[in-house]
């Protein structure tokens, strides 16, 4: 269990909806794992709040290959369409992100 | 639409923009007084090439091979009709350049595959790579394959019939939020390049991502471009070649023609007219309507630029 605050809950209520609408199969899950995915060239959400230790996975749903890197922290091998990658977050920080493709694709994981 | 409106007395400023809605496969370039003078790549060009005196060369760009998604399942097949129009041309073009994204997933075998399409023009073929062209987990296969002779991480230079033809790489090392990137040693090299030409050769600058700044918002654009053009800008005659968003745009800029090339395998959407740049999903029946070849007429100490552009079907 966990307490939530008004912005948790707006970011955990932003994302129900997201995966509500975009990918049906996906139930709430835990705090040890979470998504990210990529329409549109576009990351979403494109900011999230995670506890330490949480794993991010991200998925690419363009027909056309991504990457995610955060500057000396992590960097994915080129993802095509429906490809994953996933990082777990063992330092608290802000971890800014972008595709390496497409620059103007960026994004921000919160870890706490 | 056809070349009969595109007659060497200009063309309107409507039907030019009429005309970039659609693109091509290929640019057919003619080089005449020193003066580079785009005809259009098959049919409509044809006539005019037969006759015109100089340097001819083409440009293609953006063939994705390995691509196989909606609307075209077979990129290396449509890279190949534009290969068999190329080769059905009645005057030989003296060369090819290729603007980059020669393949989706910088695979060995998409490498591979283009190759054995492209060489089928026997033309030499002067290459820029495109993003799509260096995600291999080494970066080895585009450099190992055309990056013999080359600078940095890919830049060149060559003279051909009178023309000073440069190579750039704009699509490395980019910075999160921005576009396509240059990079502080290439733009060295380029001043150094262009250093001692005489201010009348015709520069010929070719790169992946248009170096101008088509739209920001889908990284259309170049960081640093305005960079490159400042050292060309005492120069009578300046021609921009780009690719990678796979469509047809131009613009005229002082002694500068920009000029962006289609793709030969899936078009891409205007400028905002799609939630984002991915692949144009149209009919099987539109498809190739929309990979139509272009070609470019222009002269110097004039604005007006002539397009012709023809589908590769329909």
């Amino acid at each position: 269990m966990k307490t939530l605050n008004r912005r948790d809950f707006a970011v955990d209520l932003g994302l129900a909806l997201a995966a509500t609408i975009l990918l049906p199969v996906t139930t709430a899950r835990a705090d040890d794992n979470m998504e990210v995915h990529i329409d549109n060239f576009v990351f979403q959400p494109a900011e999230l709040k995670i506890k330490l230790g949480t794993t991010v996975t991200w998925m690419n749903r363009d027909d056309i290959p991504h990457t995610i890197v955060s500057a000396g922290k992590f960097r994915s091998k080129t993802l095509d369409t429906d490809d994953k990658f996933s990082f777990t977050f063992t330092n608290a920080g802000d971890y800014k992100y972008f595709c390496s493709l497409h620059p103007h694709m960026t994004g921000m994981i919160k870890v706490e | 639409m056809s070349g009969h409106d595109h007659g060497d007395d200009g063309v309107s400023r409507r039907k030019v923009l009429e005309c970039m809605t659609w693109a091509g496969t290929g640019v057919l370039w003619t080089v005449t007084g020193g003066v580079p003078r785009s005809l259009g790549i098959i049919d409509s060009a044809q006539a005019a090439t037969a006759d015109a005196p100089g340097m001819t060369f083409l440009q293609i760009s953006d063939s994705h091979v390995g691509f196989d998604k909606p609307a075209n399942p077979n990129a290396l097949g449509t890279l190949e009709e534009a290969v068999n129009k190329i080769n059905a041309m009645p005057v030989k073009p003296s060369f090819m350049i290729h603007t980059g994204d020669i393949t989706h997933l910088s695979k060995a075998a998409e490498f591979d595959n283009a190759e054995r399409i492209i060489s089928q023009t026997k033309l030499d073929v002067h290459y820029v790579p495109g993003e799509h062209d260096f995600i291999d987990e080494e970066v080895k296969f585009y450099r190992e394959r055309y990056g013999r002779g080359t600078k940095g991480q890919g830049w060149y230079s060559f003279d051909a019939g009178g023309v000073h033809f440069i190579g750039l790489v704009n699509v490395v090392d980019l910075k999160a939020g921005g576009l396509g990137n240059l990079g502080a040693e290439q733009l060295a090299w380029l001043e150094d390049d262009l250093r001692g030409k005489s201010k009348s050769t015709p520069v010929v600058l070719f790169a992946h991502i248009p170096l101008w700044t088509v739209y920001p918002e889908w990284g259309w654009g170049t960081e640093d471009g305005g960079r490159a053009l400042e050292y060309v800008k005492g120069f009578g005659s300046v021609t921009v070649l780009n690719g990678h968003i796979h469509q047809v745009m131009q613009k005229v800029e002082g002694n500068v023609t920009f000029h962006t090339a289609r793709s030969t395998a899936f078009p891409q959407p205007a400028p905002g007219a799609a939630p984002s740049p991915g692949p144009m999903k149209v009919e099987d029946a539109k498809l190739r309507s929309m990979l139509g070849v272009a070609s470019v007429n222009f002269k110097q100490n004039e604005q007006r630029l002539a397009i012709i552009d023809t589908p590769l079907q329909g």
